[in-house]
């Protein structure tokens, strides 16, 4: 490990979505529209369903779209022929996995700060925790992203399949956190198989977080949240080899 | 000088055909020039040079050290055939990023850009350079370290003939100043350039030799046809 070549790789990704203008739009307007469109949609509904959906929403997106910019971002640099030279010079894998999460860490955290900005301030989004931590479960789950991410660009051999991986990944995340039918209310296959996934975590940390000022509950969700990060940058490292075929 | 890379008994599957079936092979200094079709094992060879080649048997030392280990990576320098740049950076970005990785500063930076004639595009966004430029770039981040061997694999591919001239005159300034260059080509009229010629077919080198000496021994006017002949007689 050394911190100057980590920092090095994390300004280079910063450089390159930089000037990339129109992924750096989607990536810090595309949360704030979503959610402001589903306030639109719950505007006329009776009961406050956007105090109840908001916060899950605000958990999912900065997953959804980190995973997918960083599928398709390190899979360009395998293809590319980069990360081949890059393993051939004295880069550590970890370096170059921590540099990106470094990198998109920050984007998704100016990403999670504008979305719950626009959903606090300006959709009047009721939470009854303290905002930051709310900041800060929205920044763990872009990580989370991230993550795995990185993880599956290993298994996806053009740009193609990698955005495969999103209705793979994601989408039974999706359907089994909580959002559509409340865990507990699942039949027990199913509740066991929401017990093991990440997003279940972070929508549960969300869901608390808006109806109650307790944290305890919310800090032992998110770290079951940062332990699936680590662990998928863990066998990220792992896919990331020295020697092909 | 002991060789640079020493290579025995080196075999390579990749899917179901063996690539390489023993090879045994020896480069030291100088500029060497690997020739042979494409597809003829040219890339899979060099790859096994810098490390990141899966091996099924067989051994490759490089600078005394087994090829790919940890030891080796700032010293050895690997330009593959697609440039390894990253397009939506400019040219000094590119290699800033490189420097930092390879532990070297703004001096080699400036040196290698020097050295490839990019010193004009040097702002520019690599994306918005011409094919050319690019392998330059590409080439570039080789430089960065003087490695002690520098594995080029078609460095000179599309390029005008003003500046493969250039780039062999830097080839062979580099062997000077110590390095071992191995250079990988399918054009058969930069034979005549290297000190030291190694022709390849279907995974085996046919022909090992200074450019005369090839010449001479198939009896042939250039080395296209020293090649014919040589798999002509193998036949």
């Amino acid at each position: 490990m050394r911190p100057r070549v980590t920092l090095a790789v994390a300004v280079r990704v910063l450089i390159q979505i930089r000037r990339d203008h129109r992924t750096l739009a989607m990536l810090l307007v595309l949360p704030c529209l979503l959610i402001s469109l589903l306030w639109w949609m719950l505007d006329a509904v009776p009961g406050d369903p956007f105090d109840r959906l908001g916060p899950a929403l605000l958990a999912l997106f900065p997953f959804i779209v980190m995973f997918l910019v960083t599928s398709v971002t390190t899979l360009r640099e395998r293809s590319g022929g980069t990360l081949e030279r890059l393993l051939s010079m004295p880069m550590g894998k970890l370096d170059f996995l921590l540099g990106y999460a470094i990198a998109f860490g920050l984007v998704a955290t100016v990403q999670s700060v504008l979305a719950v900005a626009v959903s606090v301030g300006l959709l009047g989004l009721d939470v009854q925790g303290p905002i930051w931590l709310l900041t800060l479960v929205a920044v763990v789950d872009a990580i989370l992203g991230t993550a795995l991410g990185l993880f599956v660009s290993a298994f996806a051999a053009t740009e193609f399949q990698a955005v495969q991986f999103m209705p793979a990944v994601v989408i039974p995340q999706l359907l089994l956190c909580g959002l559509f039918v409340p865990r507990p209310g699942l039949p027990d296959v199913l509740e066991a198989i929401s017990d093991v996934l990440p997003l279940s975590y972070a929508v549960d940390a969300m869901r608390h977080l808006s109806a109650s000022p307790t944290t305890g509950e919310v800090w032992r969700d998110l770290a079951v949240v940062a332990a699936f990060a680590l662990a998928g940058l863990a066998v990220g490292a792992a896919t990331l080899r020295r020697r092909t075929a | 000088m002991k060789n640079a890379v020493e290579i025995r008994n080196l075999v390579v599957v990749r899917g179901r055909t063996r690539v390489l079936d023993g090879l045994d092979l020896d480069i030291g200094g100088g500029v060497t020039g690997l020739l042979g079709p494409s597809g003829c094992g040219k890339t899979t060879l060099m790859r096994a040079l810098v490390g990141v080649q899966r091996l099924a048997s067989g051994t490759v030392t490089v600078l005394g050290e087994e090829a790919g280990s940890r030891a080796l990576r700032a010293r050895v320098g690997y330009v593959t055939q697609a440039a390894s740049v990253y397009d939506d950076l400019s040219v000094t970005e590119n290699l800033t990023f490189f420097a930092t990785v390879l532990g070297v500063g703004g001096f080699e930076v400036d040196r290698s850009i020097d050295a490839v004639d990019l010193g004009g595009q040097r702002d520019q966004v690599v994306d918005r350079l011409s094919g050319g430029q690019r392998s330059r770039v590409s080439l570039a981040v080789a430089l960065l370290t003087e490695p002690e061997l520098l594995v080029l694999d078609e460095p000179t591919v599309g390029l005008d003939p003003v500046l493969r001239q250039d780039l062999w005159a830097l080839f062979h300034r580099l062997a000077d100043a110590g390095s071992a260059v191995l250079v990988s080509s399918h054009v058969m009229d930069e034979a005549e350039r290297c000190d030291r010629l190694l022709l390849m077919r279907e995974g085996a080198i046919i022909a090992d030799g200074s450019p005369a000496e090839i010449r001479h021994r198939a009896g042939a006017v250039d080395i296209e046809h020293a090649f014919l002949s040589v798999v002509g007689g193998a036949s």
